[in-house]
């Protein structure tokens, strides 16, 4: 049994070691994808044969804040040189944080052999394995995708007004201090901010990290995760939840989390987030913890 | 004018020449080289554990910053990195030390936070620019008591 699957998790298959990418670096039917929030890692040194998608560039439309379409995933995964039989190995920066998010919008158009690397970027440097700057040029595929769905995996903010009045589960997955509302953003960076503080009513507040084994940037054992969000905080499988953050990419994390990792079948991310709900006129807001 | 015109002379070249770059690739690896540059804070002047009142806030690649003063009046500065995945952090230090040190203090004072932005393009994440605001600050910070510590010198000598 290997160290992944005694961990217990719904969908083992999701999670790939850094001995399995190393071993599958040649692996022809094998993509390794880097993520990172810091666009400088990438270029300053990725695993041997490994491609970069950008979370401004490659994920997100040119111009409305929205995801790319069908033709721009098409052009995205044409130019990884990924088929729909291709396995996409996603691993970055910040205990996988955009790893998960780049997952999360695969997902969208259905693409589900995808796999996450568990500990991420920062696992394989400190066991001292090889980074090169050599940035490979795949032969271009001729990937065809499926239209965007947003109805599984993604909340609308109409739909999350729905859902806290019908009194289901929601997790905001920030940090304490952005969840009371004593903090909206920094000074002088607005662009991500929120007019608003506070939180949707009713949300459990359970931050991102919390799942992460801080020791190797590993995710934590189901055992442990269900210690967390089950024991602590009252979360069943059976819930009809919907995560959040301040634009949707660290509760892309927690989605993966209970979606992959304790096999919550329903879990969607709201990718507005805090930046559309704090900004919005006339939806609740609750304050404190 | 330029925000680049600002700021002192050095920096403001710097950045200017950051506007120009006509991609986004060019200006990742001129940042990149810069990092390469990064030498850490020598032991002679502060030995791990770094004490927190020298680490940059909200600096998630725990950056470290240390200002000598100088015989004439201006600063020296030193970074630590202790994260390996703070290439970006490395770059900014570079780039603080390269530009600031030996730069009029009361210019250095008033960089301005947004420079972050300036330097690494307007779709750094809000996590980012707030970690390497983060080591504008220290420096600023660092730079305001230096200017104070000259005035309040200057006032001192002059009322022999």
């Amino acid at each position: 049994m290997s160290e992944i699957e005694a961990r217990d998790y719904a969908h083992p298959e999701a999670l790939v070691s850094t001995d399995w990418v190393a071993a599958h670096q040649d692996d022809p039917t094998v993509r390794i994808v880097e993520s990172n929030e810091d666009p400088l890692l990438y270029p300053s040194g990725h695993i041997p044969g490994a491609v970069e998608v950008d979370w401004t560039r490659d994920l997100n439309h040119p111009v409305r804040r929205d995801y790319l379409d069908r033709e721009g995933f098409e052009a995205l995964m044409r130019r990884l040189g990924a088929t729909a039989e291709t396995t996409i190995v996603f691993y970055g920066d910040k205990n996988n944080w955009w790893a998960t998010y780049a997952f999360w919008v695969f997902q969208l158009f259905g693409h589900r052999r995808a796999r996450i690397m568990d500990g991420g970027r920062l696992k394989w440097q400190k066991e001292g394995r090889s980074l090169v700057r050599e940035v490979p040029t795949p032969t271009p595929s001729d990937y065809r995708a499926a239209q965007r769905d947003d109805v599984h995996e993604r909340a609308f903010r109409d739909q999350v007004l729905g859902h806290l009045e019908a009194g289901r589960r929601l997790i905001d997955v920030r940090s304490p201090a952005e969840f009371t509302g004593e903090r909206l953003h920094m000074d002088d960076y607005p662009n991500e901010g929120a007019l608003r503080g506070g939180h949707i009513p009713g949300a459990a507040n359970i931050p991102w990290a919390r799942a992460v084994d801080t020791a190797d940037g590993t995710f934590k054992s189901a055992a442990d995760l269900r210690a967390i969000y089950e024991a602590e905080k009252g979360f069943a499988p059976a819930d009809d939840v919907i995560v959040y953050c301040r634009i949707g990419e660290r509760s892309s994390h927690t989605w993966f989390v209970l979606k992959y990792l304790l096999g919550y079948p329903a879990v969607r991310n709201y990718d507005g987030s805090w930046t559309e709900w704090g900004n919005l006129v006339g939806v609740p807001i609750e304050k404190g913890t | 004018m330029s925000p680049a015109t600002r700021l002192p002379a050095k920096l403001a070249r710097l950045v200017d020449a950051l506007a120009l770059m006509p991609d986004r690739q060019e200006r990742i690896e001129t940042l990149i080289r810069i990092a390469d540059r990064f030498r850490p804070v020598p032991p002679e002047l502060a030995q791990r554990p770094y004490p927190e009142e020298n680490k940059a806030p909200a600096c998630e690649s725990e950056a470290y910053a240390w200002a000598l003063p100088q015989p004439d009046g201006t600063l020296r500065f030193y970074f630590a990195v202790e994260n390996p995945q703070g290439v970006s952090a490395k770059a900014m230090a570079v780039i603080l030390d390269e530009t600031l040190s030996g730069a009029p203090v009361e210019e250095v004072a008033r960089v301005p936070l947004s420079l972050a932005n300036e330097i690494f393009g307007s779709e750094l994440s809000m996590g980012k620019s707030m970690g390497l605001s983060g080591m504008v600050a220290l420096v600023a910070a660092a730079a305001r008591r230096q200017a104070a510590e000259n005035q309040f010198s200057g006032e001192d000598s002059g009322s022999g």
